[in-house]
């Protein structure tokens, strides 16, 4: 399932200053395995060594943030847009 | 102005918001204000979706996000503790507005792996910031021609 992937501006300097990354994967844990075998750096900063997402992450499936589906585990449609974005808080 | 009116309605909450123009660049194009998804007087977090929604309409422009707004309502316009521990950009420009004195207080930050480095901020309509700012010199007070408090004690 091909799937585009949004970028947030901190993860694109892995990927080249890429906005946006066509991937493969029916679940959005494969995409993001995908993701990070393909462009190392960013290892550690969307999913966490055991496989859940990184609390500072929020991944949308089109309109549809994945924590209130099924996590990594959602299905990821064909043509689905993925987007990554940081979790924007202090305090 | 929109911000800081946006940061004033937002009390006795910290209120918040991104702004968008060209990523790494020196001034921001829009002003999006977005919910405290946190609706706290102590911490913020800009609400996801609507960061979705600003993320998308910014590229659809050819636009980023470039940074991130929030009030302080009774401490200086000085990155907090977790201010520094949850920013993620070093790209990114992180603006304090302080609502503590009468007059709010506008600075503006870089954060790169938790070393604060004051920016010079103009606030469009209060006219330009002398160049060569040192830290501590940045910021602007509404109403006031300049206001800059040395120290930042928080």
């Amino acid at each position: 399932m091909a799937v585009e992937v949004r970028l947030p501006t901190v993860l694109r300097t892995y990927a080249g200053g890429a906005p946006v990354v066509t991937l493969d994967g029916a679940t959005v844990g494969e995409v993001l395995g995908k993701l990070v075998a393909e462009y190392p750096g960013m290892a550690g900063q969307v999913v966490q060594a055991d496989g859940s997402l990184h609390k500072f992450v929020n991944i949308y499936l089109d309109d549809d943030d994945v924590r209130y589906l099924d996590g990594v585990d959602t299905p990821v449609p064909d043509g689905a847009e993925m987007s990554i974005l940081p979790a924007v808080a202090g305090g | 102005m929109e911000m800081i009116g946006h940061c004033l309605g937002g009390l006795p909450d910290e209120a918040c918001g991104l702004l968008v123009g060209s990523y790494g660049g020196e001034e921001a194009d829009q002003i999006f204000p977005t919910k405290n998804a946190a609706a706290s007087a102590l911490i913020y977090e800009i609400d996801p979706k609507e960061m979705l929604a600003v993320d998308r309409q910014a590229q659809a422009s050819g636009s980023d996000i470039m940074g991130v707004f929030h009030s302080h309502t009774h401490t200086d316009a000085y990155p907090s503790p977790t201010d520094v521990a949850q920013a993620q950009d070093p790209g990114w420009h992180y603006v304090l507005v302080s609502l503590r004195d009468t007059h709010p207080v506008v600075r503006s930050y870089a954060i790169v792996d938790g070393v604060i480095t004051e920016e010079p901020v103009v606030v469009p309509g209060l006219g330009e910031e002398p160049g060569d700012e040192g830290p501590g010199d940045g910021g602007q007070a509404l109403g006031e021609p300049r206001v800059g408090e040395p120290g930042h004690s928080r």
